[in-house]
C-alpha cells in the first residue's frame, strides 16, 4: 500500500516506474489518481477528447497481477499515458480532432499504439488537437479548444495542445504528440513541458493519420527530459509497415539524459541561429531574456557558444505553407464519405462527397486543402510547389553549414508566450508565425526539443528553449536538454511545471 | 503570380470536392489571397541551379516477399462504412440524372 499523503499525479514517470518496481504503489492506484485528476480539472482544460477509464484500469490490474507474480516487466509498465487523437487505437474512438471522423472506431492499432500496449502502459484516453493537426492553438479542433493550465484564457499551443495541457495539468505523466511544423515543440514551450520531434523516420508513422507525409513525425512529451527519453525509447525503432522508417537502432536517449544531468558540457559547441534568436526583433522581451540566461548557464557548464547564420530560413515559413497544404490536400482526399467517417447523403456520390466534406471539415482544413489544390494545379506547380522544394534544399544546406561549426543549434521555441484564445483565430498568417522557429527542422528532417527555460517576467507565462541536432543525433538533444534542466530546476527547487497556478477542482 | 480571385476559390473548391456557399467564399477568398501572396516569395530564391528536395532524409524503396499476410477481415473493413451491402461499400448513384 502506498502512503495516502503522496499525490502521485505530481511525480515524474521515472519516479512512478521506480515506485511500481519497489512495490511502493500499484498501477491501479496510479491510474485511478490520474482518472480522478482528469475528472476534477478536465472540464475547463479539455485536454482529452475521450477517456478510457475501464481500459486503463484493466491494463493496470493485469500489470499489478504480473508484477505480484514476479513476471519481468518493461520499465514503464503500469505508468499511465495519453495518446494524441491523431494515432489510431483499436476499439477506441479516433477523430484527429475532426467532425468528419466523429464516432469512428479504428479496426487496427498504429505501430506506436501497439508499442505502448506492449510496454504495458495504461492508456488514459485520447488528447485534443487542431483538426488534422492544422494549427498552433488547438482552437481549430472540431470539438472545442483546449485551454492552457497556466491561464485558462490562453492557448495551450497546437496542434498537440491536448497532449501538452494534460501534462501541465497533471492529468498524465506522459503523452504522445506529432510534429509537422512544431506541433510537439510549440505546445511544450507554452505549457512549460518537454517535447521532442525525433529525426524524420525515427518513429513509425503507421496508423498516424497523415497531414503532410514528408514533414510528419511522432514524438514523446513529458514534464522532464528523462521522462521524455524513456517514452522516446518505447516509441522509436524500425517498422517495416512504414516505408520511411529508419532501419537503425533507437538513439541511446535515456543514457544521454542521464549523462547530461551531470551538467558537464566541456567541449560541446552550441550554435545560436541568428535568424531564430530574435536578434532582428519581433520576439517578446521576456522570451529573449530567458533565452540569453539559458545560454549563460550552458556556457557556465563548459559549452562554447558560437553564432551561426542560416539566411534561407527567411523563406522557410513560405515553403512550409506551400508543401504542407499540397501534401495535405492529397492526404485528405480519402475522406470521401465511402469507406469510413461522415456521409451527408445526396442524390449522387459526387454531390454526397461535396456535402460531406463541406460539413465535416472546419475552415482551416478547407483553407489548406484549397491552397494545396492551387499550388499543385497545372500552371502553378513550378512556381509554388517546385520552388518550395528548392527552398527545402537551401534550408538543408544552411543546417549542414551550421552543424559543421557546432554540435547543436539553439533558439527560443516560440517568439512569444501563449496568447489569448480568439486573438489570432481570424488572421491565419499571424497564426502561422507561431511556428517560425520550429518549421526549419521539419523541412530538413532533423530532431528538435523544447524544454522550459522559465517564465517571462512581464506576464509570468512559460518560455521554451529549443535545441536542434543533426539527423540521427537525437541523443544530443537529451544531453544538452538534461544539463540545462538540471541547472534550472536546482535554482527553481523543482520543475517549472510545479509553479503553474492551482487549477480549480470540480466536485 | 497574381493573387487568388473569388472565382478561383470556387473552382478549386469544386476540384477539391468541398461545397461552398456564397458566405464561405466571401470569408475564405480574402484570407486565401493574403496567404497565396505571402507564400509566393518561395519563387524569389528558387534558382535553376538549386535541386528540389522531396524528402528530408534520402530513402530507397523497400521490398518484401510477395506472400499472403494477415490483414483486416472483410467485416472489419466494412464495420465503419456509412453503408454496406453484400460485403461491399454501398454508395449513392454514381451518374447524375442527365447521364
Amino acid at each position: 500500500m502506498s502512503e495516502t499523503t503522496i499525490d502521485w499525479t505530481r511525480a515524474t514517470a521515472a519516479r512512478m516506474a521506480d515506485a511500481l518496481a519497489a512495490g511502493e504503489v500499484t498501477s491501479v492506484e496510479l491510474v485511478q489518481a490520474h482518472l480522478d485528476r482528469i475528472a476534477a480539472v478536465d472540464g475547463p482544460v479539455h485536454a482529452f477528447l475521450h477517456i478510457d477509464a475501464e481500459g486503463a484500469l484493466e491494463t493496470a490490474r493485469a500489470v499489478d497481477a504480473d508484477r505480484a507474480a514476479g513476471v519481468e516487466l518493461p520499465r514503464l509498465a503500469g505508468v499511465p499515458i495519453g495518446i494524441k487523437d491523431v494515432l489510431v487505437t483499436k476499439g477506441l474512438p479516433t477523430t484527429a480532432g475532426s467532425r468528419i471522423l466523429e464516432g469512428w472506431i479504428p479496426p487496427y492499432d498504429a505501430t506506436v499504439t501497439r508499442r505502448v500496449r506492449e510496454a504495458r502502459m495504461p492508456i488514459l484516453g485520447k488528447t485534443n488537437m487542431d483538426e488534422f493537426a492544422m494549427g498552433s492553438s488547438t482552437e481549430h479542433s472540431g470539438y472545442g479548444p483546449t485551454r492552457n493550465p497556466w491561464d485558462l484564457d490562453r492557448i495551450p499551443g497546437g496542434s498537440g495542445g491536448g497532449s501538452a495541457a494534460a501534462l501541465a495539468a497533471f492529468e498524465a505523466p506522459l503523452t504522445i504528440g506529432s510534429d509537422t511544423g512544431g506541433s510537439i515543440r510549440q505546445p511544450a514551450s507554452v505549457t512549460a513541458t518537454v517535447g521532442v520531434k525525433p529525426t524524420y523516420g525515427g518513429v513509425s508513422r503507421f496508423g498516424a493519420i497523415a497531414l503532410a507525409s514528408s514533414l510528419d513525425q511522432l514524438g514523446p512529451c513529458g514534464r522532464t527530459v528523462l521522462d521524455t527519453a524513456l517514452l522516446h525509447e518505447v516509441m522509436g525503432g524500425h517498422d517495416e509497415m512504414d516505408a520511411t522508417s529508419l532501419d537503425e537502432p533507437v538513439p541511446a536517449v535515456v543514457e544521454a539524459a542521464l549523462e547530461g544531468a551531470r551538467q558537464d558540457l566541456t567541449g560541446v559547441k552550441i550554435g545560436v541561429v541568428r535568424e531564430l534568436s530574435g536578434a532582428d526583433g519581433g520576439y517578446q522581451a521576456g522570451v529573449t531574456q530567458r533565452f540569453e540566461e539559458s545560454l549563460e548557464r550552458l556556457r557556465g557548464m563548459g559549452a562554447e557558444i558560437v553564432e551561426v547564420s542560416c539566411p534561407s530560413f527567411e523563406y522557410a515559413l513560405a515553403a512550409y505553407y506551400v508543401i504542407l497544404p499540397s501534401e495535405a490536400s492529397s492526404n485528405l482526399a480519402k475522406f470521401d464519405s465511402v469507406r469510413f467517417g461522415l456521409r451527408v447523403e445526396k442524390a449522387t456520390v459526387e454531390k454526397t462527397m461535396l456535402a460531406t466534406r463541406a460539413e465535416g471539415f472546419g475552415d482551416e482544413v478547407k483553407r489548406r486543402i484549397i491552397l494545396g489544390t492551387y499550388a499543385l494545379s497545372a500552371g502553378y506547380y513550378d512556381a509554388y510547389y517546385g520552388s518550395a522544394q528548392k527552398v527545402r534544399t537551401l534550408v538543408q544546406r544552411d543546417f549542414d553549414a551550421a552543424f559543421a561549426q557546432c554540435d547543436v543549434l539553439v533558439s527560443p521555441t516560440t517568439p512569444t508566450t501563449p496568447f489569448k484564445i480568439g486573438e489570432r483565430i481570424d488572421d491565419p498568417l499571424a497564426m502561422y508565425l507561431n511556428d517560425i522557429a520550429t518549421i526549419p527542422a521539419n523541412l530538413a528532417g532533423i530532431p528538435g526539443m523544447s524544454l522550459p527555460s522559465g517564465v517571462a517576467p512581464e506576464d509570468g507565462l512559460p518560455v521554451g528553449f529549443q535545441i536542434l541536432a543533426p539527423a540521427h543525433e537525437d541523443a544530443r538533444l537529451y544531453r544538452i536538454g538534461a544539463a540545462l534542466e538540471a541547472s534550472l530546476t536546482a535554482e527553481w527547487g523543482g520543475p517549472l511545471s510545479a509553479q503553474a497556478p492551482e487549477l480549480e477542482v470540480a466536485e | 503570380m497574381s493573387s487568388l480571385e473569388r472565382s478561383d476559390v470556387a473552382r478549386l473548391a469544386a476540384l477539391a470536392r468541398i461545397d461552398m456557399t456564397d458566405a464561405d467564399l466571401d470569408r475564405l477568398s480574402g484570407q486565401l489571397a493574403v496567404i497565396v501572396d505571402a507564400v509566393a516569395k518561395v519563387a524569389e530564391v528558387a534558382g535553376e541551379d538549386v535541386p528540389a528536395t522531396s524528402h528530408p532524409i534520402p530513402m530507397a524503396n523497400i521490398h518484401r516477399e510477395d506472400e499472403v499476410r494477415p490483414s483486416l477481415s472483410q467485416d472489419d473493413a466494412l464495420a465503419a462504412a456509412p453503408e454496406a451491402e453484400d460485403g461491399r461499400f454501398r454508395v449513392p448513384q454514381i451518374l447524375g440524372e442527365e447521364a
